[in-house]
């Protein structure tokens, strides 16, 4: 009897009572996410309340009038155009230079070499530098230099103005960071493993990266570019001395020319309207345009990932 | 290859004994630094063509390394250096007008860990076949289906050929990797404790299967499992901190080494 006892005391599962450290740290990490998701409700609630009213098909498709103020004409299709071609651009430019930067740093570069410590340190600090900077970088390099350097003196300038190429080329300097760096870790995440049976194959470096080590990292490297598509779409400040118009009468018709842009008539609308309250509906449809093409583009990105990873677990 | 100063020759060198095959590797005074750390010491030894040679020995005593020396895959660190020289069918490896793509081509490898390229079957083949230059499909079939019945996969297999390789057990993953390196028809067969990571029946098929490559191929072996290094080999040599103690008959080495530290590991009084 009293051995029982003793043994029932020793194995004693009963609870020690209401554990409320566990409790308090659960319900933080709930309320940090449900403020996060409120936040964005509130956002998205206010666009959608204010904006869908103006917000139509015609308003979509319509294209921009002179008087850009008036409800009843106002139409947003060249900045829809001007907003996904620049960050079409953009991409392609951002995507296969991140991914060649990052290969360099991953694959070939030595890890602990000053270099590569000191080209690590600049795509960090490229990453905080403002997209202010990035605006007038790209008015002093892309136009100015090389821009007016194609043109080279001729009177009037072809090159060396604002444009789609220079405000996209703008961009993919502001985001390579993110696809250089979702890159790299998607290299880094690969094993070594298939690296080693690769060469052990007698495949070189090259023929290593190219057909094992990249196609592998390639779900990473869409997230790069997904990454800098959200960032770019909605950015006004890189644009805005490099390509983006106040007002054009005709769509653009090649790199060259400017481009009205969503996120610039946002700020357009909001500073330059001679009534505000009038115009308010207008900028709230603006907006949503704004925020569904982002949604859309990233959409996109997100199907092609989806895919690519399916493909790979099919193992093609 | 550097010259060899004296100071770099232990004492320990063993004597090579060459079987009845060919001498096929022939490595003389090989020594190896990871850095500043001496990671093989002076190792000379000399093994016939199709024979199997097992290296056994504590973890951390050279083995793996030293296996790494045959198709240079210690040229991927870059704090490796190599002394010493090591011979392939009469070619100096390390010297300066060696393809190591053409070496790596003659000498294949199979590694601890299966690492099938995430890919089908059919492409984790036909990878190395394409590399060198294979390109009809009906060669690619052929040898595809060959290897693969080499590695005694292909009945399993056969019927799903296009299917991905990571949806394989752990034992027919590493039998796939055979497959693939016999494919491009090596010379040599190196092989890294290839089923230490296999349960008892996977670890038997590929034992099987090393006693059948061996009548086509020179294979080295690494392994921690005596009883392994005892069924399927006929030469063995043993490493002991990064010097080579014993090489003999695999018969020799289990019944009567001639080193005290031979006797004392293969009986398992220490390792």
């Amino acid at each position: 009897m009293s051995t029982t006892t003793v043994k029932a005391s020793r194995l004693d599962f009963r609870s020690r009572g209401f554990d409320f450290v566990s409790f308090a740290f659960t319900s933080l990490t709930g309320l940090a996410t449900l403020f996060i998701l409120g936040v964005l409700a509130i956002i998205i609630a206010n666009v959608v309340w204010h904006g869908w009213s103006t917000f139509s098909w015609r308003f979509l498709t319509g294209s921009a009038d002179q008087d850009m103020f008036d409800v009843n004409k106002a139409g947003v299709l060249p900045m829809v155009i001007g907003t996904a071609l620049r960050v079409l651009v953009m991409t392609v430019f951002v995507v296969p230079v991140g991914v060649i930067t990052a290969v360099y740093l991953t694959e070939y570069a030595q890890s602990t070499a000053l270099t590569t410590r000191i080209i690590r340190g600049a795509v960090n600090n490229l990453a905080g530098v403002p997209s202010i900077v990035f605006g007038l970088f790209g008015l002093g390099f892309f136009i100015s230099f090389i821009g007016r350097g194609i043109d080279g003196g001729a009177p009037e300038p072809h090159w060396g103005k604002p444009a789609i190429l220079w405000a996209s080329l703008t961009l993919s300097v502001m985001t390579l960071p993110l696809v250089i760096v979702a890159t790299e870790e998607s290299l880094r995440a690969i094993t070594p493993g298939l690296r080693e049976a690769s060469l052990a194959l007698g495949a070189t470096k090259l023929e290593t990266i190219i057909k094992i080590v990249v196609p592998e990292a390639l779900p990473g490297i869409l997230t790069g570019g997904i990454l800098a598509v959200g960032r770019a779409g909605g950015e006004v400040a890189p644009i805005l001395f490099t390509g983006a118009a106040y007002y054009m009468r005709d769509l653009p018709h090649s790199l060259t020319d400017q481009f009205m842009d969503l996120g610039y008539h946002v700020f357009i609308l909001s500073t330059q309207s001679p009534d505000i309250e009038k115009t308010r509906p207008i900028l709230f449809a603006t907006v949503l345009a704004l925020l569904l093409l982002t949604l859309s583009l990233n959409l996109v990105a997100v199907i092609v990932r989806a895919r690519v990873r399916k493909k790979m677990r099919a193992g093609h | 290859m550097a010259a060899i100063s004296s100071s770099q020759v232990t004492l320990n060198t063993v004597k090579p004994t060459v079987g009845a095959g060919e001498p096929l590797i022939t490595s003389e005074q090989v020594n190896l630094y990871y850095g500043t750390s001496h990671a093989l010491k002076g190792i000379s030894v000399t093994l016939g063509e199709r024979h199997v040679t097992a290296f056994i020995g504590p973890s951390g005593c050279g083995k793996s390394t030293f296996l790494r020396c045959f198709n240079r895959m210690n040229d991927l660190i870059d704090s490796v250096r190599i002394t010493g020289s090591i011979k392939i069918g009469g070619q100096d490896i390390y010297s300066k007008d060696v393809d190591v793509i053409e070496l790596r081509k003659r000498i294949g490898m199979v590694f601890q860990k299966s690492n099938p390229f995430p890919k089908s079957i059919y492409e984790n083949i036909a990878y190395g076949l394409k590399l060198h230059g294979m390109k009809a499909k009906s060669d690619l079939d052929s040898t595809v289906e060959q290897s693969l019945r080499g590695a005694a996969l292909w009945e399993e297999v056969k019927d799903r050929l296009h299917t991905s390789a990571m949806g394989l057990s752990g034992g027919q993953q590493q039998r796939l990797c055979i497959a693939r390196a016999i494919a491009i028809k090596p010379e040599i067969l190196l092989m890294d404790e290839p089923a230490s990571a296999l349960d008892p029946i996977a670890t038997a098929k590929i034992e099987e299967l090393i006693l059948e490559l061996k009548k086509d191929f020179t294979i080295v072996i690494v392994t921690h499992n005596m009883q392994q290094a005892a069924r399927i080999s006929d030469y063995t040599a043993f490493f002991y901190l990064g010097e080579l103690v014993e090489f003999d008959t695999t018969a020799k080495i289990f019944t009567n080494p001639s080193k005290r530290q031979t006797e004392d590991y293969v009986t398992g009084r220490f390792g």
